[in-house]
């Protein structure tokens, strides 16, 4: 467009970029690159910043309460991201189907996805109290005496697992509904013709096709995984013993409880790396599935 | 035309799904229920759904305990605040970017995409030292202003109005308009949809926020729903007849809206993709 000067052109740009760009330095950019620099530094906000190069990182990779909380982040990817993943997907299927009420069904399954973690976490922390909670009483109904949950280091990390489970999976069916929106019908239809059985349509057509939504779930939920915190502070603070602390509360504790600024900015460039791996291994995975349609 | 009968698949998706429902919707009719309890009530096998003697009780005792209209006020202030500077800043940007060729502008676009990939955690100790700095702890604007940003909603509307076509803005052009101008008078007005998708993610992640109004906010006064929640939890770790009652007030409003922008929600957080 010739029609605004360059001197127009950049006022323009001053007035619609500006006010963005201050903000985005100022919360982002700026917070970012500071995040990194002092992570390098033992720093407590009060006394002078002192350099101490990687050792930071050196603590935070030998550190015991790092450790566990990697090895809590793997138990809950472990027991949360298939459980939501086929749930989401199962639910999905089930909803494609031209059905009265569909729009009903999945407007309940999406409530829990809109109402925040903190109401969620109270909720589910009463549900799972082990004498008089929901879960367990159900549980009794069918003869089976219920665990001791967010009180148990083994069963902990569980009650944590099923409580994200249930506030996610609508978010997960929703984003399979669209995904499916895009298969067209035919395609089925014509499985169906050449004598496939529902199961066998699924596997060798609907599945593959589904590739780049469940590549696309798996992300998000992973990189989800790494950042819980929300879920775990309010309903066990972490414990017992540790057993569902995760690095986010680490980063919390160090950084607002032991005023260990540095060390705090450490551990969420760890954090940030593993995140960093996931989206990389997603591009990968994402370009071979690019190449491989043609 | 007859009414084609139910056949024994479409059954059986019903009954799961309904299951499903089920599972889904007990836990809020439980925490209902407890909130209108007694607390002998609450302890009783086989449990009651429907309380024998419901009292309002708890819900007394929660707004003696905390100002739960004052963490209301403070949330609904907030996301809508930041919501609306939100849409404002990532419109005017993303037309920017979309429209106006100048120098830098790749580069620009690129910084702002990889903020994306950088989790929120590792801003936390610097933003909370500036707002420490810059004295705005337990402030509004410290609430706000972080949620206000964003390269999300920039790339989104940026995508909006590069598949806009161009021939409205240039009958404006003629009659010798500037970007400026165009942007407020024509480029608001057409980019609706993708204003009100990025207005409903940006409300959703703001009034649901926790950790950053968790950090920030030391005063009762200034917190929001979910910090107040939390005090609440803190303070009756295991009265759930106030617990329950608490998280009945904090989850009404925006089961509320949830309820009558149910359709607009749902599309606007799977577009987004994001939660």
């Amino acid at each position: 467009m010739e029609a605004v000067s360059g001197r127009g052109r950049l006022i323009a740009v001053l007035v619609l970029v500006g006010p963005s760009l201050v903000g985005m330095t100022a919360f982002y950019i700026l917070p970012v690159l500071s995040s990194l620099v002092v992570s390098f530094a033992k720093w407590d906000l009060l006394s002078p910043i002192r350099w101490i190069g990687l050792a930071n990182y050196a603590n935070a990779l030998a550190d015991p309460a790092v450790q566990q909380a990697l090895g809590n982040t793997v138990t809950f990817i472990a027991g949360y991201l298939p459980t939501v993943v086929a749930l989401g997907l199962g639910l999905a299927l089930l909803l494609n189907r031209r059905l009265k009420g569909r729009t009903f069904f999945r407007a309940v399954y999406f409530v829990p996805v809109v109402t925040s973690w903190v109401a969620v976490s109270l909720i589910w922390k009463w549900l799972l109290n082990p004498q008089y909670g929901l879960v367990n009483y159900a549980l009794s109904l069918i003869g089976i005496q219920g665990p001791g949950w967010l009180f148990d280091p083994a069963w902990a990390m569980a009650g944590v697992v099923l409580t994200s489970v249930w506030k996610d999976v609508g978010f997960v069916t929703v984003i399979y509904l669209a995904g499916l929106q895009d298969i067209p019908e035919s395609l089925g239809e014509a499985a169906a013709l050449d004598g496939a059985t529902t199961w066998q349509k699924f596997r060798f057509v609907i599945f593959p096709m589904l590739a780049p939504t469940t590549i696309f779930v798996t992300t998000i939920s992973l990189i989800s995984s790494f950042q819980v915190f929300d879920q775990v502070f309010i309903m066990t603070g972490g414990g017992p013993v540790g057993a569902t602390t995760t690095m986010v509360q680490l980063i919390y504790r160090n950084a607002f409880s032991y005023s260990a600024m540095g060390y705090a900015s450490a551990i969420s460039w760890i954090l940030f790396a593993l995140i960093f791996t996931v989206t990389l291994v997603q591009n990968l995975l994402q370009k071979r599935l690019d190449r491989s349609d043609g | 035309m007859a009414r084609p009968a139910l056949r024994p698949a479409d059954v059986a998706t019903y009954a799961v799904l309904a299951a499903g429902a089920l599972v889904m919707l007990l836990p809020f009719v439980w925490m209902v229920s407890t909130s209108f309890k007694t607390g002998e009530a609450t302890f009783v096998t086989p449990p009651q759904f429907i309380p024998a003697n419901p009292t309002t009780d708890n819900y007394a005792r929660v707004f003696s305990t905390v100002p739960m209209g004052q963490f209301f006020v403070n949330s609904l202030f907030v996301s809508v605040t930041s919501t609306a500077l939100m849409v404002l800043n990532c419109a005017m940007a993303g037309y920017a970017f979309a429209r106006i060729r100048f120098p830098g502008r790749e580069i620009l676009f690129y910084a702002y995409l990889a903020t994306l990939m950088i989790p929120q955690q590792v801003t936390l100790v610097p933003l909370f030292a500036l707002m420490t700095w810059l004295g705005w702890g337990n402030t509004y604007q410290a609430l706000i202003l972080p949620a206000s940003f964003g390269a999300f909603g920039t790339f989104l509307l940026r995508q909006f109005f590069l598949r806009l076509p161009r021939e409205v803005e240039e009958a404006a052009f003629i009659d010798g308009a500037g970007y400026v101008r165009i942007f407020f008078s024509i480029g608001l007005q057409l980019a609706r949809p993708a204003l009100a998708t990025l207005a409903v993610f940006a409300f959703m992640a703001s009034w649901n926020s926790f950790l950053w109004p968790l950090i920030i906010t030391s005063n009762q006064s200034m917190m929001t729903l979910p910090v107040g929640l939390s005090f609440l939890n803190g303070r009756y770790a295991t009265d759930w007849n106030v617990l329950m009652a608490g998280a009945v007030i904090g989850t009404l409003p925006i089961l509320a809206v949830y309820v009558f922008a149910q359709k607009y929600i749902i599309q606007g957080l799977a577009t987004t993709g994001l939660k």
